[in-house]
């Protein structure tokens, strides 16, 4: 591909010597009304990030319960219906308000502008819209934990959310239903940002990788996610109106929500784990410094496992009630899922290949999220089989297998793209020893805490169990011990990253020889992004001599 | 089960007792595929590593600009669709086997309801949160829920369904091993959710004999109480008996058992007699002999149906209603 010139058209805004973002206009009330993607991106990190330590002081609550049979505390008993609530929150609150809006709402919202050149995202104005929907949203399913909470588990399933449960699953179904909004929206003004406001000489095949993978994730946000909402809007129709669709009792059908939810619900797993993907894409090569290895391949299996996404949500329920021609189906189908997976791995492995490796902080959260995704994904196998699906479902093994996708591969990706990109966002470097120290505690307490769950669940524990049986207690009390490991490299974490904020502005524009286009401007950048229109000189990741004119590091 | 460490390397010990071949069957599968994610596991983390390791950052050196290769991606696009399409079938056969009961299975019929299992064998005869089964005859459980999704999950003989309300769902095993297997309730349900389990008990054609003589253990919880009235009341629900006689006085297809126990009662044949324990007995065996004069003699025998603690029981329900 021959790099493409432009002339290079004023943007016109130059503002004064020292000024960006985070300085100019500092009111609150520029900062509550700004259309900025910047400021609104920043704004999504606090608001995700404060969600992610909720949900998971949730968890380490959990884990703490289950650390005995006993479940006393310090003198502090939970009981059965306070552990259910417990559970419930947890997932619900790290799926709605941590993990899909994180990297979409967060990083996503502030780089890929910078990345494509442009001056902001498509539609600045939706895009705050979808920024307060979410506080709306979040504000809602806090004030359900005041109404009672909700037992249901993250999956509502009917008829016990329907007509079993005593807890507030209206309102948090509703936050729900408002918080999906958020997420169409976001999509949407992607896609839109994607087509049209790329930099003068930017062709598809041009585009960052981590581009490609969010182009895939909006996608997926805007067709799955109506789905959810109308399936939200049934179960509320039931409830209230007692019109038979879910619940037997009124001659629903209990199997119906579980497709409809997992409709949208399997799609929204490729919601989390893409824009994970996407980041690995741009860290592999940075650190590498060498080019990406199969950038079409790449940049076709996010699109593709977006489009695979959308036809394999029956293996939730291979054991559920649905049809076994439709189970044997899904199995099938199931495993095309593997291919692309296996194509990204191969790809990123084979770029770190002859490469000159930095291993700074957000490269070892990559390489973390080669070998996590390795055991999310080969997990995924056993339960893909039928006959070993079976004895697996509804086990600590599954919780074992998505939590290594999910946390292990998502937010580890989400925690290296935030060191990746925190001095562009910030202007500050953090403590790099710190940082790598917290790494690796964040990559044995992870092990530390699921590996057990996949013995614990082959051998036949069940998932959301407050009680269990004796021969389980060892490995519940590792899980729990890897746990606190896990707990303190976040907060370790969150510590030295809010420490660097107390300096002046001192990173590079471009600390660690990125090739993408949000290197070129200062950092942080000024309100307009670039002083000029940025034009494509080289194509991404190219990392010749003499093309890329940078040395760093 | 204690397992040395070798067992976790080689996956045996990551699962539980087989008590049944299919069990056999399904842990073939997942040692192979244990297996086979254990050469790959090393096959992306080793270069990894490697990698890392071998071209640490070095001033100076120089990245080859390598930015494809067609037929690396199609090898690795292949093989693994390859492997992919094996293992698809060979989970696909454990599953026919799963799917489809042999025609002579034994059935017991299950339902769920929050938060406890009951069975009902072919006799009729119930026991809750205690399954007991004779070895080496398939045994179908036919199960449905009376409230919210349940799950009922054998993790020895490797198999679970989901148990919903309004529909029938099925799982069907062959135990090998005597003894007892533990079963649990793998769908959440509320509140006790972890409590809803029990026991399978695996024994030999001639225990599982002398299990079905007694009619299932539910009522040793009744004789423990010495509630024989109570355990009556649930006889007359349970056997039909609640469907011509009332229990409030009221006149029905036949009499009520409201004051009925001791009373002075005149037959069809003219001849009076009182109404107790040995009348009872003989009116459930044989209806006929004497019947309430005012009633038609439509009562069928209960010869072989009711069982002596049954019958037991049925008396002191109706010696208690005064």
């Amino acid at each position: 591909m021959e790099p493409v010139l432009h002339s290079a058209p004023q943007v016109g805004h130059h503002p004064a010597p020292g000024k960006h973002y985070l300085n100019e206009n500092t009111s609150l009330w520029d900062w509550i009304t700004t259309v900025d993607h910047k400021r609104i991106g920043l704004m999504y990190l606090v608001g995700s990030l404060f969600f992610f330590m909720i949900g998971g002081l949730l968890a380490l609550l959990l884990r703490l319960v289950l650390l005995t049979p006993q479940h006393t505390l310090f003198g502090i008993t939970v009981d059965a219906e306070g552990y259910n609530r417990l559970f419930t929150l947890h997932g619900a609150i790290m799926v709605f308000l941590f993990i899909i809006p994180s990297i979409p709402g967060s990083l996503t919202n502030f780089v890929l502008p910078l990345m494509l050149g442009a001056k902001d995202v498509a539609f600045p104005k939706l895009n705050l819209a979808s920024f307060y929907i979410y506080v709306v949203g979040a504000i809602m399913a806090v004030s359900s934990i005041y109404f009672g909470a909700i037992d249901t588990g993250w999956t509502f399933y009917t008829p016990y959310s329907s007509s079993s449960s005593s807890t507030s699953v209206a309102m948090m179904t509703m936050s729900v239903f408002v918080l999906g909004f958020s997420s169409i929206l976001t999509g949407l003004n992607f896609v839109a940002t994607v087509h049209k406001l790329r930099a003068p000489g930017m062709g598809w095949f041009d585009m960052p990788l981590f581009v490609w993978g969010m182009y895939s994730t909006a996608v997926i946000q805007i067709l799955a996610t109506p789905v959810l909402a109308i399936t939200l809007v049934l179960l509320a129709i039931e409830k209230t109106f007692h019109i038979g669709i879910f619940d037997p009792k009124y001659g629903g059908d209990p199997v119906l929500f579980q497709h409809f939810f997992w409709f949208y619900s399997h799609p929204a797993v490729y919601i989390m784990i893409l824009p994970g993907m996407a980041i690995i894409s741009e860290l592999i090569p940075t650190f590498s410094k060498k080019t990406i290895f199969g950038y079409r391949a790449i940049a076709y299996s996010s699109v593709s496992l977006a489009l695979v996404s959308f036809i394999v949500w029956g293996h939730h329920m291979f054991v559920a009630g649905q049809s076994q021609l439709a189970t044997v189906v899904f199995s099938a189908l199931t495993f095309l899922v593997a291919i692309p997976s296996g194509v990204k791995v191969f790809n990123w492995l084979t770029t770190m290949y002859k490469g000159n490796i930095v291993l700074a902080s957000p490269m070892l959260y990559a390489l973390a999220f080669l070998i996590l995704f390795a055991i999310g994904g080969l997990t995924g196998i056993f339960l893909g089989t039928l006959s070993t699906d079976i004895h697996l479902t509804d086990t600590y093994f599954v919780v074992a297998h998505f939590h290594y996708v999910m946390m292990g591969s998502t937010v580890t990706a989400f925690i290296g793209g935030l060191h990746y990109w925190w001095p562009k966002m910030t202007g500050r470097m953090y403590n790099e020893k710190l940082a790598k120290i917290a790494a690796v505690l964040w990559f044995i307490g992870f092990n530390a805490t699921f590996l057990p769950q996949f013995i614990m669940g082959s051998q036949g524990m069940p998932r959301r169990y407050y009680n269990y049986l004796d021969q389980f207690q060892p490995f519940h009390a590792f899980s729990t011990f890897g746990s606190w490991i896990i707990g303190f490299s976040l907060f370790m974490t969150l510590a030295y990253l809010l420490a660097s904020l107390r300096k002046p502005c001192d990173a590079p524009d471009d600390p660690w020889g990125g090739s993408t286009l949000e290197w070129r401007t200062s950092s942080p950048p000024i309100t307009h992004n670039f002083h000029d229109q940025p034009v494509l000189e080289r194509e991404p990741y190219d990392y010749r001599p003499g093309q890329s004119g940078r040395e760093t590091h | 089960m204690e397992h040395s460490f070798i067992d976790y390397i080689t996956g045996q010990a990551m699962l539980p007792p087989r008590g049944s071949e299919f069990a056999g069957e399904v842990d073939l599968v997942f040692i192979g595929i244990y297996w086979l994610s254990i050469i790959l596991f090393l096959a992306i983390t080793i270069p990894t590593v490697y990698f890392a390791w071998r071209y640490k950052f070095k001033a100076g050196r120089v990245t080859p600009h390598q930015t494809h290769n067609t037929t690396l991606e199609i090898m690795w696009s292949v093989g693994p669709l390859i492997i992919c399409v094996g293992l698809f079938f060979w989970g696909l056969d454990g599953w026919m086997k799963y799917a489809v009961a042999p025609g002579d299975s034994m059935e017991v019929v299950v339902t769920g309801k929050q938060w406890l299992w009951q069975f009902e064998y072919p006799d009729g005869s119930r026991t809750v949160n205690d399954l007991h089964v004779p070895i080496n005859k398939p045994v179908k459980l036919t199960m449905t829920s009376e409230d919210v999704l349940h799950d009922l999950f054998v993790p020895d003989m490797r198999v679970k369904v989901d148990v919903i309300p309004g529909r029938y769902s099925m799982i069907w095993f062959t135990p090998n091993v005597l003894g007892p297997h533990t079963f649990t309730c793998a769908e959440y349900c509320g509140k006790d959710h972890s409590g809803m389990k029990g026991t399978l008990t695996v024994e030999s054609d001639a225990d599982f004999a002398k299990f079905m003589a007694t009619g299932g253990t539910e009522w040793e919880e009744y004789r423990d109480r010495n509630d024989w009235a109570g355990w009556g009341k649930l006889q007359y629900e349970r056997k039909g008996c609640n469907s011509c006689h009332s229990v409030d006085g009221t006149s029905s297809k036949g009499p009520t058992w409201k004051g009925l126990f001791s009373k002075n009662e005149s037959f069809t044949d003219g001849s009076t007699g009182i109404a107790d324990a040995k009348y009872l007995e003989q009116s459930m065996l044989q209806p006929n002999a004497k019947v309430v004069k005012g009633f038609e003699p439509i009562m069928p025998t209960f010869q072989g149906l009711l069982r002596n603690h049954e019958i037991k029981g049925l008396q002191a329900y109706i010696e208690s209603l005064k």
